[in-house]
């Protein structure tokens, strides 16, 4: 029972919970959404923090997401022990980036009092919460190694009973402990996005790769040019 | 032709006391909140100095404004900071980022250690905290912190402009009986070419087709802080609490119910000039394909003549409304601007083509040469522009992007006025000198004569020119704009407060 709540019902609230939220404070506060950064109070480790972190995670969630939604490419990708080695490699050096990343961050929210001024109780918990996620992520990584094989066995067959509703925990119940922490805590992380500045994630601007320049607005009138 | 309107700005050097009052008239209006106390919308320097933030003209430091590659066939525009692809790269730190040490820490004072202060042998003090995490800090700088400090080996030494100029040059701005100085106030130049705007990722940086005056959506910012750092103005402000960007707003609801802007209307030497410009927005980019010393001059050739019916009928057809090309035509800046050609853009080398002019200061000019006193207004005042105590090269570098003709320009013509007004009013000048003055500078009585009732008499009216608007009939309701004061963010219906 308890297993179909975590891997059956808490995933599929979660979901709910940070799709529906983002969307619903994206109709009615979007000035909230915003990356609230504080690199002009603190630049120095802001640097080494905030870079480590995003060019960690963001090519690790991409990987991840690769497993649920390209099992048969990663498969491919994964299938001659080189190319194994370099995905546990890649893995390896991206996760210690962010952990790295997170933990400096970690740091500067403690001991610069002009960032500590300015952070909230849930900056607190998320930036918790993503050091936990990277480092039960290595461990991971470190202590199960194969990942890269495993996964497309154990999580991908997870993620796609729940994506097509026919939910078969299963495949995950049997794992060991931090298998599980990593999995839920990654849930968790999403059903927070609404209430926290991770929504800034949802506002990534893309179109500045094809807008124009520069923005000219009539207030109602259509222009004529 | 795309004939747009632009409600733009003339501020005459010559006549600012450097008072500050425009810049309180503004912080009170807008930015006294938290998060915006380090903001100067408007601020006055003083000049040689390093002005507000520190260096902002050091654009090697700041990467703001436009660049031109140096392939004369094809020219082509880009941002100093970075292109399209490298933004997504720094988005997670911005590299050129002015951080508060490059403005300031604000602060307060402990006003209630005054009271609350145990008995003892000493007097209370009230300390200095900052307002940002409310510890004692030594104030060691702010936004005028070098007021009136021209010439200072400490201060106006360390003004980025000196290291275009000679060693001779040099001399003379620190030679310690020859110190001069002039106040520079600064606003948002509202430019038609923003390097702000194209620069925002999120696309939250645009202009109001019906005034040109540049906004920053605060809906849409997502605090990315390209802005920040492409503006070579540094008239973009990061609001440390609300984690969006803001700036100078041209009083925009003052201007919707026919009043000037707070720093123009508290103006104490009536130094502020308000009116349209017609230009052309379909030459804007070739406008700005020209080498540096022709940039002056093209932008001039973009802005129309309100009196000319072809430019008339063009901007009905561009969707002006009469009222707004009556207000062209009355405008005190394109007298200023292009008929009497005596206003300046600010570094019009950086590319952004700034709708704020400068009439250069005179008066340290005028005091350059002659001997105690005996100076002959009609003869050494021409050839004392060669060897002025102001180098016209560092006027120059500061207004015409580095085109010394320009300015020589446009003082002589000042010059040529006060000499034609003096030999009407005190008599010692002959008729015969001031027409030959007035014919050096290339003039006629005429417009002599206008000049000195724009620059000496205006009224309200006369220097202030605000178009009308019909915003009752393009929004729905009409919000009283002191409703959100000393609230976080301006404009909001929501009462705006910092993201989870």
């Amino acid at each position: 029972m308890l297993e179909i709540m975590l891997f059956v019902v808490f995933p599929y609230v979660a979901l709910a919970i940070g799709i529906v939220g983002t969307i619903y404070r994206y109709l009615t506060n979007q000035y909230s959404f915003t990356s609230l950064s504080s690199q002009f109070l603190e630049n120095d480790l802001q640097f080494w923090g905030s870079t480590l972190w995003h060019y960690g995670i963001l090519p690790t969630t991409f990987i991840h997401l690769g497993g649920f939604f390209l099992p048969k490419l990663m498969f491919i990708m994964h299938s001659t022990p080189e190319t194994l080695y370099l995905a546990e490699l890649a893995g390896k050096v991206l996760g210690i980036m962010a952990l790295v990343g997170a933990g400096i961050m970690l740091y500067r929210r403690l001991t610069v009092s002009k960032i500590r001024e300015i952070t909230t109780p849930v900056d607190w918990i998320i930036l918790s919460l993503l050091f936990g996620q990277v480092f039960f992520g290595l461990v991971l990584a470190f202590v199960y190694r194969w990942g890269a094989t495993w996964f497309l066995h154990t999580a991908t067959p997870w993620i796609d009973s729940l994506a097509t509703f026919q939910p078969a925990p299963q495949y995950v119940t049997a794992l060991p402990l931090a298998h599980k922490v990593h999995f839920l805590t990654g849930f968790l992380l999403f059903a927070l996005m609404p209430f926290s500045r991770l929504v800034h994630i949802a506002t990534f601007p893309l179109s500045y790769l094809w807008r124009r320049f520069q923005l000219v607005i009539w207030t109602r009138r259509k222009a004529s040019s | 032709m795309k004939v747009r309107s632009q409600v733009s700005m003339v501020f005459h050097l010559d006549k600012c006391i450097g008072c500050h009052t425009c810049s309180i008239a503004c912080k009170n209006i807008w930015t006294d909140r938290e998060g915006a106390e380090y903001m100067w919308w408007n601020n006055v320097e003083t000049k040689p100095g390093v002005g507000f933030p520190t260096q902002w003209e050091d654009q090697e430091k700041y990467h703001g404004g436009w660049e031109l590659n140096d392939k004369p066939k094809n020219p082509e525009l880009k941002l100093k900071l970075q292109n399209r692809l490298q933004t997504f790269g720094n988005l997670f730190s911005n590299p050129a980022m002015p951080t508060m040490d490059d403005y300031y820490e604000p602060w307060t004072y402990k006003y209630g250690d005054l009271f609350n202060s145990p008995l003892g042998d000493d007097q209370p003090t009230a300390r200095p905290i900052s307002r940002i995490d409310g510890k004692p800090i030594d104030i060691e700088a702010g936004p005028n912190w070098d007021d009136d400090l021209g010439g200072s080996n400490i201060y106006a030494v360390n003004d980025p402009l000196l290291a275009t100029m000679s060693a001779e040059e040099k001399q003379r701005l620190f030679s310690i009986e020859q110190l001069f100085y002039f106040y520079m106030p600064r606003i948002c130049n509202h430019c038609l070419n923003a390097a702000c705007g194209a620069a925002c990722p999120s696309g939250a940086i645009y202009k109001r087709a019906e005034d040109g005056v540049v906004l920053i959506n605060q809906d849409k910012c997502r605090g990315w802080r390209m802005c920040v750092s492409a503006c070579p103005y540094k008239k973009t402000y990061y609001n440390w609490s609300t984690g969006k960007s803001e700036k100078c707003i041209l009083c925009y609801p003052r201007l919707e119910s026919g009043q000037a802007p707070a720093c123009f209307h508290s103006c104490v030497g009536r130094i502020r000039y308000l009116g349209v410009l017609l230009y052309d927005a379909d030459q804007i980019e070739d406008a700005l394909k020209v080498p540096d010393e022709q940039l002056v001059e093209r932008q001039r050739e973009m802005i129309l003549d309100p009196h000319d019916p072809k430019v008339v009928a063009a901007a009905k057809e561009s969707g002006i409304p009469d009222g707004v090309i009556t207000a062209a035509q009355n405008s005190p800046v394109y007298r200023y601007v292009k008929e009497w050609e005596l206003a300046l853009p600010l570094h019009p080398e950086y590319r952004t083509l700034p709708m704020l002019f400068y009439v250069p200061p005179l008066l340290p000019v005028l005091n350059a040469t002659g001997a105690n006193g005996t100076q002959r207004v009609e003869t050494d005042l021409f050839s004392s522009l060669e060897n002025a105590r102001v180098p016209v090269r560092y006027m120059s570098r500061t207004l015409a992007a580095g085109k010394d003709e320009l300015v020589i320009k446009s003082y002589q013509k000042m010059i040529a006025v006060r000499i034609y007004k003096r030999a009407e009013t005190v008599g010692d000048v002959t008729k015969e000198e001031a027409d030959a003055a007035l014919a050096k500078a290339g003039m006629t009585a005429e417009e002599a004569e206008a000049i000195y009732h724009l620059t000496s008499l205006p009224n309200y009216g006369e220097r202030f020119v605000v178009p009308p608007y019909s915003r009752e009939g393009d929004i729905e309701e009409v919000y009283d704009p002191q409703q959100r004061k000393a609230e976080m963010g301006f404009g909001k219906r929501q009462g705006p407060q910092r993201g989870l």
